[in-house]
């Protein structure tokens, strides 16, 4: 036991020399230095389309490459494909199991991929021959619900779950490449950025993870959060990750200090963080909250500046397309009918901009 | 959770009517009283707020099982304190049955029940169809008590019961306050949780509801410890850069970019979402850039390189300086990087052929280092075999080729939009033309090169080679 208290203690000493370190670094904070900066201005998007034709909760959506077509997982077992700009269905794939919690576009848009509590990855061609969309591959090693799916290319996909562990996959044999293992709690989602080098991961040990894909080794480790970190995405330079939690606040770590950089909170927002998106630019936030509404933030001075208010239950799903026109919110809606039977109606919503903010 | 933190909102103004309806306030009171008290200016967020609260069930309307709030002269009555949220209700679906066989027994108009309640009751019956006489006499006791309270204070309670059971059995179509995501239903999530009856029933054969199971954390090992420890000895030495900078650099990133950003800043001609009119895309698409593109490529050699036009002309910059086998190597591991699995051997085999072996006839200009170690890397061939020689030579790129390729003429001219006259263009590309295929040729022959630069590599397997650079194409020995 003397052996297992000296470590302890060994890591502990480390921990307060990191403290010590990163204090040392933090010469100057982010509200500080962005005081002279500009304020945004009221940010007002406006629903362009409405997609609907799912029948239950929607729990994810990504846009293609394209910027004009995006997927949509529904827990009625349906994986649907829109083209947003006519908000028709350009592909309805139905599901082995209905309980789909992720899905993800190919980047080169011929293919999509999804999972939930089956605990497997089902990847689908969209371009196949006959023009029927069929199931590619089945991804099953993991033991726990699938939680997000990121491809890297059309050969390789990373994936989260709850199981712990992240995977690195190789489609064409349908085997796991690599396992990322560390977190102590669920992995809720996860981020690829631009470079394909690395990842990020948020889990329900309230941590966000970078990892590196080819060593498989987590190189840095995000704490701060009070409770499951639920949404993760990079900042656009690729130097820095935004997280949301469901302590309700939305945090932006910076890779090369290592640590917070500055924290999105309110104290009238109480309810947790279900998904999160930058801008092009990165210097709005947006993020879809529990209490059905999405919050935008002003990235540099960490204020609200604007509110999307148009769903009537809890946002599940944020993306903002890759040429930064247009953002999609999908959530757990119930479309309210006059007392008939008439079941769920959900619906995504397509914001864009409405007109120049003003100072 | 939002019922956790907001039990016990404060609302206590309350009008009562005393003549039919007891104990009821508007929904314009409501509202005006959120407004003031809380500090809300707009009223769409002060009814939101009140929604919310609505469909968790602290207040709700008296004549609609939809659980919303309207600024109108709607009448709403506050839950009793028993039904809250705050106190973790989880009732089962005895109780429910309990419940709406009590309502088919009490002989009311008002309260028989509506369409999806008695089927609802009619599954509830199939369900339970063992227990069904143990319900019923639970539902017939209930009765009973009822019957001996106040007339008007059964009205507010049998209204309050109907919005307890509204939160937790909605109708269709509503929002079910209660649902959590199925994700994290595994964990424990409320320890006060309350496993009673509403109606003080105690049922043995109520199962362990299995998604309550806790899950005891691993205890750490050894091994744990060490590997903590390790990762700590990395974090700590790794180089951190200054909060001031970092802050810095994210400030200058965003404001450089804002101008791209469409939800800053409204793009040009315009918006196709809000126009319809997709001239912007096609812009964007085409092989012609416009001013604004071409200025994005000089923020950094990764956003000209992400732009296809970009790649096209700073590979032909390259060309005119012959050092496109920089840009040519990289492309081509990128694209090696994106291959299927049972070609990446075969491809990466090439482009070591073509760029950096011995005698490669698009030889790039690497370090020793970087060398030796693609050459093990190449022994056996992956994706990321030329991870090493890449990053040197992007960062070669970066440094001294692209600084260049942002004052040449062909991305200047590209800026500024400015025009070439048709005679100037014709010589230039024809004198390109021939250079390229004069390098192209090259094979290394034992003469000297004069005026190139000999790279300096291990010596010993190469007697008398030099290898060919980019100033190098007056080498005498162009064959072929």
């Amino acid at each position: 036991m003397g052996e297992m208290e000296q470590l302890r203690k060994e890591a502990e000493s480390l921990k307060d020399q990191i403290t010590a370190a990163r204090k040392a670094v933090a010469d100057a904070t982010l509200p500080d230095t962005v005081s002279s900066t500009a304020v945004v201005g009221r940010v007002q998007l406006k629903t362009r389309k409405t997609l609907r034709g799912h029948l239950a909760k929607i729990y994810a959506m990504h846009w293609a490459t394209d910027a004009k077509l995006c997927v949509s997982a529904s827990q009625d077992g349906k994986l649907i494909v829109w083209d947003t700009l006519t908000t028709n269905k350009v592909n309805a794939i139905p599901l082995k199991s209905s309980w789909v919690m992720t899905c993800a576009y190919a980047p080169s848009g011929n293919m999509v991929a999804c999972g939930g509590l089956d605990n497997m990855c089902s990847i689908y061609n969209l371009k196949g021959k006959d023009g029927n969309v069929k199931v590619m591959r089945e991804l099953a090693a993991h033991t726990g619900y699938l939680s997000c799916c990121r491809f890297l290319s059309d050969s390789e996909i990373i994936t989260s779950s709850g199981d712990c562990t992240c995977l690195l996959w190789d489609i064409e044999t349908g085997t796991q490449k690599t396992t990322f293992a560390g977190h102590l709690g669920d992995c809720m989602s996860l981020a690829v950025p631009g470079d394909f080098k690395t990842f990020v991961s948020g889990a329900c040990d309230f941590t966000a993870k970078l990892w590196d894909i080819r060593d498989s080794n987590c190189t840095h480790t995000f704490s701060g959060h009070e409770s499951d970190v639920n949404a993760i995405a990079f900042f656009p330079n690729g130097n820095a990750v935004i997280t949301g939690s469901d302590d309700a606040t939305c945090k932006l770590f910076d890779l090369r200090s290592d640590q917070e950089l500055i924290t999105y909170q309110d104290s009238s927002i109480m309810c947790g963080v279900t998904s999160i998106a930058p801008s092009l630019s990165g210097r709005l936030i947006l993020a879809g909250y529990d209490d059905f509404n999405v919050n935008i933030w002003d990235s540099l001075k960490a204020e609200r500046v604007g509110v999307l208010a148009g769903h009537d239950n809890r946002v599940s799903c944020i993306g903002v397309s890759t040429d930064g026109m247009a953002c999609c919110t999908g959530s757990w809606d119930s479309f309210l009918p006059s007392f008939s039977f008439k079941g769920q109606d959900n619906v995504m919503r397509l914001c864009k901009q409405n007109k120049q903010q003003y100072l | 959770m939002q019922d956790e933190k907001t039990g016990g909102v404060p609302i206590r103004t309350v009008k009562s009517f005393l003549s039919k309806i007891p104990s009821v306030v508007s929904g314009t009171d409501i509202v005006q009283w959120l407004m003031k008290n809380l500090c809300i200016d707009d009223t769409a967020e002060a009814i939101h707020l009140g929604s919310l609260i609505a469909a968790h069930g602290y207040f709700f309307p008296i004549s609609d099982h939809v659980l919303t709030l309207k600024d109108d002269g709607t009448f709403y009555r506050f839950q009793s304190p028993y039904f809250w949220p705050s106190n973790c209700w989880e009732p089962e679906n005895t109780d429910y049955a309990i419940y709406l066989c009590k309502r088919t027994m009490q002989n009311k108009a008002r309260l028989e029940l509506a369409d999806y309640e008695a089927e609802n009751l009619a599954r509830l019956q199939r369900a339970f169809a063992r227990k069904w006489e143990f319900i019923f006499m639970q539902a017939e006791a209930q009765v009973k008590i009822d019957r001996k309270k106040d007339k008007v204070e059964r009205k507010i309670l049998d209204s309050q019961e109907r919005a307890f059971w509204d939160v937790h059995r909605p109708v269709p179509g509503c929002v079910n306050t209660t649902e959590m995501d199925i994700r994290k239903c595994r964990r424990e999530r409320n320890p006060h949780r309350v496993r009673k009856s509403v109606y003080g029933v105690t049922d043995e054969t109520q199962a362990q509801n299995p998604a309550n199971t806790t899950q005891t954390a691993r205890k750490p090992t050894r091994e744990d410890v060490q590997k903590e420890i390790s990762f700590l000895n990395t974090q700590l030495d790794r180089h951190c850069i200054k909060m001031s900078k970092v802050a810095d650099s994210l400030m200058g990133y965003t404001e450089q970019f804002m101008e791209y950003d469409p939800l800053v800043s409204s793009p040009e001609p315009s918006n196709p979402w809000i126009s319809d009119d997709a001239t912007y895309w096609d812009l964007e698409a085409s092989k012609d850039p416009n001013q604004h593109r071409v200025k994005k490529w000089g923020f950094s050699l990764d956003e000209a390189l992400r732009d296809p036009a970009g790649r096209e002309q700073f590979l032909k910059f390259l060309e005119s300086e012959f050092s496109s086998e920089n840009l040519r190597f990289w492309l081509a591991v990128q694209d090696l990087k994106r291959q299927p699995l049972q070609d990446v051997a075969t491809r990466a085999q090439e482009i070591w052929q073509e760029f950096l072996a011995e005698g490669a006839p698009s030889s790039i200009n690497l370090d020793s280092h970087s060398y030796e170690v693609t050459s093990q890397n190449i022994k056996d061939p992956g994706r990321f075999s030329f991870e090493d020689a890449q990053e040197h030579i992007f960062k070669l790129m970066k440094s001294d080729s692209y600084s260049r390729f942002l004052r040449s003429s062909i991305y200047q001219d590209l800026l500024l939009a400015r025009k070439k006259p048709e005679s100037e263009q014709g010589r230039r590309t024809s004198l390109e033309k021939f250079t390229r295929s004069v390098v192209t040729c090259v094979h290394f022959t034992h003469v000297p090169l004069f005026p190139g630069e000999v790279v300096n590599r291990k010596a010993s397997h190469w007697p008398n080679a030099v290898l060919l650079t980019r100033r190098g194409w007056w080498t005498a020995g162009v064959r072929r």
